[in-house]
């Protein structure tokens, strides 16, 4: 490999992108692997090279954290990798993993010129063959500013608290974490299954982190271990408040309680951050029936149910209760689901659980719904059909409609300016909230939204925290 | 940053049942009567709660009491001084809600006595008049009763079969003592769930609030999981962010009871797992 044989671009360019390698679906079912294999060196080269270099790129502004693409394109083309993962790295810190959860298809992929004639360019593909290809040799950690003696509490170690305590540390500020769990990642270590998301590549990026120089100290619970204002008078001079929104929504109806009846986020915490997938060896079981119905069609109903097809249950099926077109689940997703052998029950929602005399969870009451007007969210609305009313064997239900806030932090915080669906406040611009010196981003502010989301909002306010910080000095 | 706990003391209070003392300076400082801690034990180990049976800030260690019946907790007995434990989390959910109330019965049954424990003495020290039971099975298996009786005005006694005190069950001397004239102005339940239903059942007869501490299966015991939801006035509850105190009349104590039995299988399998190690 060299670095200094550039390559020029072709004239007529490929409408198709190149096709990125996946395990075999009969295969993956019977394993927590990761899917997606990623390019090789010579796919990754030929699929730059159908970049158009646009003078005034799209793809750019589809970016959350805004990505020089076309840059670190035209870079990996000339297979200047180390070039290219730095510019890369200059927007993203944590481009392993953006590179693949991203909802590239709805963002940057969605803005590309490409995807106007023929198939967009796959700048998530591209981002992961980088980001794998650092991974490969020693990690260089970039030269930090001197010490400036303040010191900053990041409470929650996900992409936003990670992302905050990174930025921050480059800036040369002493930067805690605290996380609540026994191990750093947030969703990405207790959400995202192996298979889409090996876990090794979070640990790598929380190394990264902790190179730079941050603290991350586990199993502590901001609002009971310790309190806002006790870190504040304890010697930090600024808070970042990155706890997600971690819990979790019910449905509210009869017979929810049973055994057999989870969570999405329950679930997944047993089989990821516990490994209840290798039980007995780890100790936290899971039970898994022969027959599973997950409520939901979003990433996290998708990830529920492609992990209780690998434990082993006998059927899989996805309830929903509006149509394919409303699933709020990446499209990559979806097929890889079906592929694997998922049902997909659309336009059902149940309405009842049915138990038997242990408690355990035998059926599923549902009704057929149609689609009405669009509501506020934009998508239509289901409703029920009179008198459809059918039952459904099921032995394990997972429910993944939706989690709210974590919220001992707002119970706990005197003075912190919340709002009716209990996410934090902020000033748009800083992350600022509404007590001086205490910032906010990612999950907790928004809701429920993405990985790259929540990075940009921790980069957001570890440069607003660092003005804060250094403004204040000066006076 | 690696932060182990080192077990400081241990003894053996009865069969099956031990007490540790654990440095865990931070969650000493914070600990209030009520509240408990969610531990892991070792790398595979999962995740268990377990109630705070006692602190102390200055020395920074918290007590912990706890009967034998899986493998998490009987990994954690085998456990000796010196040696360590991975994670330790809390304090965890509501303290208990300590006021000047007059006369309140503390009853207890098994392991719940070390829960209680710390809940009497504040009651006490908040200036009530503390009436406490104490049941177990069987004599030997009592715990505490030093400890209860310098924190109660009065302490009775009771167990299964007999061999100590009262033979019955610790609802039944709350029942004599309120027919004998005892007026409570508070009750707290506290030990497995059928021990506080039967305890509701008496105390909601003659109309006195009574307070119970809910044991679900819980995992990350910060409201994340809900698998410590429980059903609370019909409407469903996490005990580990709502609770672990509720109004024991509101409670659906069936529910509880089969959901604790939810991993029966799994559980005998971890068992015979580690019977062969
Ligand atoms: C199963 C699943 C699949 C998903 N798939 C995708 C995907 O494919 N693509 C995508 O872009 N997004 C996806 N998401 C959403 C994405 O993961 C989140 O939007 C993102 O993780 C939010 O980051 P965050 O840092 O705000 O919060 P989190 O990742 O939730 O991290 C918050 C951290 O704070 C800790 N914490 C909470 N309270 C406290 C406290 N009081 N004190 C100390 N620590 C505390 C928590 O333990 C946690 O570690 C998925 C989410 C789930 C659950
Ligand atoms: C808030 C709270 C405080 C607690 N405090 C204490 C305490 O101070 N001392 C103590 O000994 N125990 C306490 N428990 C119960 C303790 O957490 C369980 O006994 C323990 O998790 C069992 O784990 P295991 O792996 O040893 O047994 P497992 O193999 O998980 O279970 C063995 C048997 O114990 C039963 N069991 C499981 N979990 C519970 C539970 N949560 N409560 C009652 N029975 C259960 C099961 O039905 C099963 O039959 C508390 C529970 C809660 C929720
Ligand atoms: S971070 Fe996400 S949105 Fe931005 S370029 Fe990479 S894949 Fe696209
Ligand atoms: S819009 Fe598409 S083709 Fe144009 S620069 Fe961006 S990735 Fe390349
Ligand atoms: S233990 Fe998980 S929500 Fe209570």
């Amino acid at each position: 490999m060299t670095d200094d044989k550039p390559t020029s671009h072709p004239k007529r360019v490929r409408k198709e992108t190149v096709k990125m390698a996946k395990q075999k679906p009969e295969d993956r079912r019977t394993n927590f692997d990761e899917v997606a294999l990623g390019y090789t060196e010579d796919q990754a080269i030929s699929e730059a090279e159908r970049c158009l270099q646009c003078p005034i790129p799209q793809c750019v502004k589809g970016c959350p954290v805004e990505i020089e693409i076309p840059e670190f394109i035209r870079l990996i083309g000339e297979r200047k990798y180390n070039e290219a993962i730095k510019e890369l790295k200059r927007k993203n810190s944590l481009p392993a993993i953006c590179g693949r959860v991203c909802p590239q298809e709805e963002q940057c992929q969605k803005q590309c010129i490409m995807g106007k004639t023929g198939e967009a360019i796959s700048i998530g593909r591209l981002e992961r063959f980088l980001a794998d290809w650092e991974l490969k040799k020693p990690v260089e950690v970039p030269r930090k500013a001197p010490f400036t003696n303040k010191r900053v509490a990041v409470i929650g170690a996900g992409p936003a608290g990670l992302t905050a305590a990174a930025e921050l540390a480059k800036l040369g500020h002493r930067v805690t974490i605290l996380e609540s769990l026994h191990k750093p990642g947030g969703v990405l270590v207790y959400g995202i299954p192996e298979f889409r998301l090996p876990k090794r590549i979070v640990a790598s990026e929380v190394n990264y982190v902790k190179r730079l120089g941050v603290t991350i100290e586990k199993n502590i619970l901001v609002g009971k271990t310790h309190t806002i204002p006790e870190l504040l008078n304890g010697g930090f001079n600024a808070v970042f408040i990155g706890t997600g929104a971690g819990l979790p929504r019910f449905m509210r109806i009869p017979g929810e309680n049973l055994g057999g009846i989870y969570s999405a986020n329950e679930f997944l915490i047993r089989v990821n951050l516990m490994k209840s997938y290798k039980f007995p060896n780890f100790d936290t079981p899971i039970r898994i029936g022969k027959k599973v119905a997950v409520i939901g069609a979003g990433n996290v109903a998708m990830d529920s149910a492609r992990s209780a097809l690998r434990l082993g249950a006998d059927e899989v099926s996805i309830v929903y209760r509006r149509s394919r077109e409303e699933m709020p689940a990446r499209v990559e997703e979806v097929e890889n689901a079906e592929e694997e052998g998922i049902i997909m029950r659309l336009l059902t929602n149940p309405i009842r659980f049915i138990g038997d005399e242990n408690g355990s969870v035998r059926k599923m009451e549902c009704m057929r719904m149609q689609l009405g007007d669009p509501d506020e969210s934009g998508r239509r609305r289901p409703i029920p059909i009179d008198g459809s009313e059918f039952i459904i064997d099921v032995d394990t239900v997972i429910i993944a409609i939706g989690r709210t806030p974590n919220p001992i932090i707002q119970k706990t915080t005197e003075g912190l300016e919340t709002t009716k669906r209990n996410t934090v406040v902020i000033d748009e611009s800083t992350g600022e909230t509404s007590i001086k010196g205490v910032y906010a981003g990612g999950d907790i502010v928004t809701g429920e939204a993405t990985v790259i989301s929540a990075m940009g909002a921790g980069k957001r306010a570890a440069k607003a925290i660092h003005e804060y910080l250094m403004g204040k000095a000066g006076t | 940053m690696k932060v182990m706990h080192k077990v400081l003391k241990k003894i053996d209070l009865a069969p099956r049942i031990k007490l540790l003392e654990i440095d865990a300076p931070k969650i000493a400082v914070k600990a209030k009567a009520g509240q408990f801690v969610i531990m892991r034990i070792d790398e595979k180990g999962e995740r268990f709660p377990l109630t705070l049976a006692d602190w102390d800030p200055k020395n920074g260690m918290i007590t912990i009491v706890f009967l034998e019946v899986g493998v998490s907790t009987i990994k954690l007995g085998a456990i000796e001084a010196g040696e360590n434990v991975r994670d330790i989390l809390g304090p965890l959910g509501n303290p208990s809600d300590i006021k000047h109330l007059g006369s309140v019965a503390v009853v207890c049954g098994g392991v719940g006595t070390a829960a209680a424990y710390p809940i009497a003495k504040a009651l006490k020290k908040a200036g009530n008049q503390v009436v406490s039971i104490i049941g177990a099975k069987t004599e030997e298996l009592l715990i505490l009763e030093d400890e209860m009786r310098s924190s109660s005005d009065e302490l009775y006694i009771s167990t299964d079969d007999g061999s100590k005190g009262h033979k019955g069950f610790v609802s039944e001397v709350l029942e004599t003592l309120i027919e004998t004239g005892y007026r409570f102005d508070l009750v707290y339940a506290i030990g497995p769930p059928l021990m506080m239903k039967a305890t509701v059942n008496v105390t909601k007869h003659h109309s006195i609030k009574t307070i119970v501490s809910l044991n679900p299966i819980m995992v990350d015991g910060m409201g994340m999981c809900g698998a410590c939801r429980v059903t609370v006035d019909g409407r469903t509850k996490f005990a580990c962010l709502d609770g672990p105190e509720f109004d024991g009349n509101l409670v659906d104590f069936d529910e509880l009871i089969k959901r604790l039995r939810a991993y029966l299988p799994e559980e005998k399998q971890a068992m015979s797992q580690l019977d062969e190690m």
